[in-house]
């Protein structure tokens, strides 16, 4: 009787890797994150002291954290608002559109190490073009990289230029909207922006769902770009969560504290997708619903 | 719907200036590139070079081992391809042509790994890692990919899910087994897709730069990513060779993804909807 397990055969890679690079680091990490534990010297078991000193006796814990935040409050929104209208000017009936679908996704393909080095020269307080460029409409450009007021926004403009692969995702979405409920619609007389508000967001609000949450998620965990284009500075100003957890565990050598400040991390990124879940049934349409005449 | 010319003009005006905003970074990186030390410090800028210094990216090659670097960033390129294509492509298989106890569960399962952030993971599995002996070896990044991805089993799946049910049952009755359906029948019609998977994982692996830097140490053993890292910390105060090999670096994905945009384009919306 081999056959029945010829399906468990073949999904078994997929199960090992599970175990061994998934589930058994998840759990090894749980555990850990009750102990004191140093790269060097015996682990001591310390109860929920790690997460007792995280939330009572560091004060860089909640200041990592709200800067996070913080980023992904501007980062998540603008970055969606901005791959919206390239979709949009994208899917215009114009004769060659289509280059600038390519121009506008190319920076996405491009290294995370890469887009900092640029953006670092493009920024930099010295010799930066930007700064150059504002100048000639006689502006004076920040310091960017060395402005702890400014130094997010390099952050959030560097990250922005990536904004290509969430404006392919809303991009297919529009394409697959029937043009049938436009040509209804300007029947009706619904101008181009009525249609908008009216059609294409209802249509493609299952994709807007995804993109929140996979751009809420990978903003909330940023760290190649704090790492390489600010190391955090100045001044801590962004030293965001993913590098806190980063420079515990790798510069501090503190395993056992930096598996805590992850679980904490992950409940946090846990409860927002839960919470931004629970509110799409109140926002998000889904097509198999409308067919019945139901508006969710 | 009609649209007038003077509304095309506005929205082609548009497109160039955003066109702008992606391309101009692009452009100054090259541009430096050619440049002397002086030249791009100098005020006001000067947009091209006096001389066009091909030089510079030889002797920015060669300030390092990056010939090392290219080869070792090639080979962990190739065999997680590799991995990952013969993995996902199984799991994916057993996922969408069988009918198996738990499977519902395990498909959840599989999906949830998405959302689990890296540095929950990246900690233990270092120190997994360590026990294993690959800290400081290419086998840190290799050999995970062997077992699969989530995402690509996920597009793969969403692919096969496609394929309708009697291809299979009329080469079970001529006699081959499950193995032989998959080699033979599924692999030659997952092509496409499998191509999407593997210019994905290209794209993923060239540009890693959090999993060299935490699973390897010696130089000999660092990525294009990892080494240009380095190489910035180093040469701080010497932008050209920093943007030399930051050009010679992004130049293979761009043109990838060019060749292959249709692919991306049409196969990720596919797995989307």
């Amino acid at each position: 009787m081999n056959r029945k397990y010829t399906p468990y055969l073949f999904i078994s890679p997929w199960v090992i890797g599970f175990l061994a690079f998934t589930m058994g680091p998840l759990l090894l990490s749980l555990g850990m994150s009750f102990f004191d534990w140093s790269i060097t010297g015996t682990p001591e078991f310390i109860g929920a002291g790690n997460y007792i000193k995280m939330f009572t006796k560091d004060p860089q814990f909640y200041k990592s954290l709200a800067i996070t935040i913080r980023f992904a409050l501007i980062f998540v929104p603008l970055n969606m608002v901005v791959a919206l209208i390239l979709a949009m000017l994208i899917t215009q009936p114009i004769k060659g559109v289509k280059i600038f679908r390519t121009i506008f996704y190319v920076p996405a393909v491009v290294s995370g190490v890469a887009i900092s080095i640029i953006w670092g020269w493009l920024l930099d307080s010295n010799y930066g073009i930007i700064n150059y460029l504002l100048s000639l409409l006689g502006i004076q450009g920040p310091k960017w990289l060395v402005d702890p007021k400014w130094a997010i926004f390099a952050i959030i403009f560097a990250s922005a230029w990536g904004v290509g692969t969430m404006m392919l995702i809303f991009y297919t979405a529009i394409k697959s909207i029937p043009p049938s409920l436009y040509e209804a619609a300007a029947l009706d007389g619904a101008g181009p922006i009525r249609q908008f508000f009216f059609i294409t967001i209802p249509m493609i609000t299952p994709t807007i769902l995804f993109n929140l949450i996979t751009s809420l998620i990978g903003a909330l965990q940023q760290l190649t770009l704090v790492l390489l284009l600010t190391n955090g500075g100045p001044l801590r100003s962004t030293y965001f969560y993913g590098m806190y957890v980063y420079n515990n565990a790798f510069k501090h050598h503190k395993l056992g504290y930096a598996s805590a400040n992850a679980w904490i991390m992950f409940v946090v990124i846990l409860l927002l997708t839960a919470l931004v879940f629970r509110s799409s049934s109140a926002w998000v349409f889904y097509e198999a619903e409308k067919k019945g005449g139901k508006k969710a | 719907m009609k649209t007038s010319k003077a509304y095309k003009i506005v929205i082609v005006a548009v497109l160039v200036l955003i066109a702008v905003y992606f391309m101009f970074p692009l452009f100054w990186m090259v541009m430096t590139a050619f440049k002397t030390e002086a030249e791009a410090q100098s005020y006001p800028p000067a947009f091209f070079p006096q001389v066009w210094r091909f030089f510079n990216f030889l002797d920015a090659w060669t300030a390092q081992d990056f010939n090392q670097y290219l080869w070792n960033t090639i080979l962990v390129t190739v065999l997680t391809t590799l991995g990952q294509l013969i993995s996902c492509s199984l799991v994916a298989y057993g996922f969408a042509r069988f009918e198996f106890k738990g499977k519902t569960a395990l498909f959840m399962i599989l999906l949830s790994t998405m959302m689990i952030p890296w540095d929950v993971t990246m900690i233990p599995l270092y120190m997994e890692f360590k026990l294993l002996g690959w800290i400081n070896s290419l086998k840190a990044l290799i050999i995970p990919a062997f077992f699969g991805s989530a995402y690509y089993i996920f597009l793969l799946r969403q692919f096969l899910m496609g394929i309708p049910k009697d291809l299979e049952e009329a080469a079970r009755i001529d006699g081959a087994n499950q193995f032989q359906i998959y080699y033979k029948i599924f692999v030659p019609i997952m092509k496409p897709a499998l191509f999407l998977v593997a210019i994905l994982n290209v794209l993923t692996v060239w540009n890693d730069y959090l999993g060299p830097l935490i699973f390897l140490q010696d130089r000999s053993k660092f990525t294009l990513a990892l080494g240009l890292a380095a190489f910035k910390g180093v040469h701080s105060t010497q932008i050209i060779p920093i943007m030399c090999i930051t050009t010679l670096m992004i130049i293979p994905p761009i043109i990838l993804f060019i060749i292959a945009q249709k692919y991306i384009i049409e196969g990720t919306s596919g797995a989307i909807k």
